[in-house]
């Protein structure tokens, strides 16, 4: 049993392909909702073209944004995963080839002398994250980022004593401050507790979870609804022009917090929420999915 | 819905009103903060196209060339705001009528709106793949060296782009400051109900 290299980053060509030129399924469907939900001309006319630019990606295969985000990934490797050798380089290599045969915008420039690499790698980008699982496969989420949404993100080291009402009026400030710069209807990643580098790895890793599924834990899904509730409550509407639908959905992972801490990370998704994955199985048999 | 056609007719941007949406079939030009900055320092008579007689669009695109032409990849709209120091004067400069972009801007723009008979569109954001379809032509591309990619001044032939929803007129409406004043009283009534 081998894996060849090359269909491995062929593969993870086509899965950056497919998360730029087009959103989740789940992301579509509730966009679609949302244009029968709303009576405003304004909120209707900007759901419509984000509807007819969605199938204009999908139909010629090309970026739907021309921000097509930082490359990021959250890969689950399995303890016995055989191929770990290749695998950084080939997600490397693999964005280098997206750049050029998407094509993707160069989205890598180095903070001191503000060069672009023109190939969106550099120091630590691609962003990858890792988390160690049991078995012998490999998981890779792709999840190219947006710069406009992503400025929109903010960490509060939140005073305990305020507890989860704090958390929500937290959310909710801060989605009423970002109205229409990141792109809404946002879905909007919230990372708690854990200390403040956990708590923002959280509130992105939030993201993977599909729009409209709810945490396992009754806890958190029920604070999830709330928080969707009431942020279509405060009527940014699509693009800021004013609406129902805000937020397509808000997504919440914790971790558990040291006691004089309670970081409270919100981390918005554009309207685009692109994504793909890509399957290394046992033996060695790459797959695209979605 | 209304398809404008450029050179632009300014009385029929006059009579545009918030709310109201439209297509352009013609040229409309790039121009983003390096664009403003750059033609805000020349003479009027050295500026080598008329930005009075285009739609401005402050897009920075994703573009390549392809058997020696240049293709647009893909062409959403940028954050107006940034603009917000240079528009009025710009306006003011040169006589550009529909300012296209996303997000809005502020005061000092809507004033110039008002002073001249000019709009300010939102464009929907990430909608780049969209405008891509509508460009025909990439017809020329003014200080690429200087300014680079994204910077530079792209002029569009575009058939029937859009659509282009008009957020601040010449009557000095602005659908952005509605928007925040009602989304700041909504977050109170919310938080009260917490």
């Amino acid at each position: 049993m081998n894996m060849n290299r090359d269909d491995l980053e062929k593969s993870l060509v086509e899965g950056i392909r497919n998360a730029v030129t087009s959103v989740t399924e789940e992301t579509e469907s509730s966009l679609r909702e949302a244009k029968e939900r709303e009576e405003k001309e304004g909120a209707k006319v900007q759901l419509d073209a984000i509807l007819e630019n969605i199938d204009v990606g999908k139909d010629e295969k090309r970026p739907i944004c021309q921000d097509t985000g930082t490359q990021t990934f959250f890969i689950e490797v399995g303890t016995d995963f055989k191929w770990m050798d290749m695998l950084k380089d080939a997600v490397n290599e693999s964005v280098k080839k997206a750049t050029e045969e998407v094509p993707l915008r160069p989205n890598a420039i180095d903070p001191i002398s503000d060069d672009n690499s023109g190939d969106n790698t550099g120091r630590f980008i691609p962003s990858i994250h890792w988390d160690i699982v049991e078995g012998e496969e490999a998981l890779i989420h792709i999840i190219p980022k947006g710069g406009g949404s992503e400025n929109m993100s903010k960490l509060e080291m939140m005073t305990p004593g305020k507890g989860l009402k704090g958390v929500k009026e937290i959310v909710l400030d801060q989605i009423a401050e970002m109205a229409g710069k990141p792109c809404p209807p946002t879905t909007v990643g919230v990372g708690l507790g854990g200390g403040a580098d956990l708590a923002m790895e959280l509130a992105k890793k939030a993201l993977l979870r599909p729009v409209g599924e709810r945490h396992p834990e009754h806890k958190i899904a029920e604070l999830e609804e709330e928080l969707l509730d009431k942020a279509n409550k405060l009527g940014v509407g699509p693009m800021g022009v004013g609406g129902k639908t805000t937020v397509l959905d808000v997504k919440i992972e914790y971790a558990h917090r040291h006691p004089a801490s309670y970081p409270v990370a919100v981390l918005p998704q554009c309207w685009a929420n692109r994504q793909s994955k890509v399957k290394i199985s046992s033996d060695g048999k790459v797959k695209v999915i979605g | 819905m209304k398809v404008l056609e450029t050179p632009i007719d300014p009385e029929e941007v006059k009579e545009l009103r918030v709310g109201d949406a439209f297509y352009i079939t013609g040229t409309i030009f790039t121009a983003r903060d390096a664009a403003h900055e750059k033609l805000l320092e020349m003479d009027k008579e050295e500026v080598p196209f008329d930005p009075s007689k285009y739609a401005m669009f402050h897009c920075g695109p994703a573009i390549h060339k392809e058997d020696g032409e240049w293709k647009v990849v893909s062409a959403g709209p940028t954050t107006s705001i940034r603009m917000e120091i240079f528009e009025d004067e710009f306006i003011e400069k040169f006589g550009t009528k529909i300012i296209i972009g996303k997000g809005g801007m502020a005061d000092r723009t809507l004033k110039a709106l008002e002073k001249h008979g000019a709009v300010y569109c939102q464009y929907t954001g990430g909608a780049g793949a969209l405008m891509a379809n509508a460009i025909e032509e990439v017809e020329d591309v003014y200080y690429l060296e200087d300014l680079g990619i994204p910077e530079a001044f792209w002029m569009f032939r575009v058939e029937k782009a859009g659509p282009f929803l008009v957020t601040m007129d010449s009557a000095g409406n602005s659908i952005h400051e509605d928007v925040a004043d009602e989304v700041s009283k909504n977050l109170e009534r919310v938080k009260s109900e917490l």
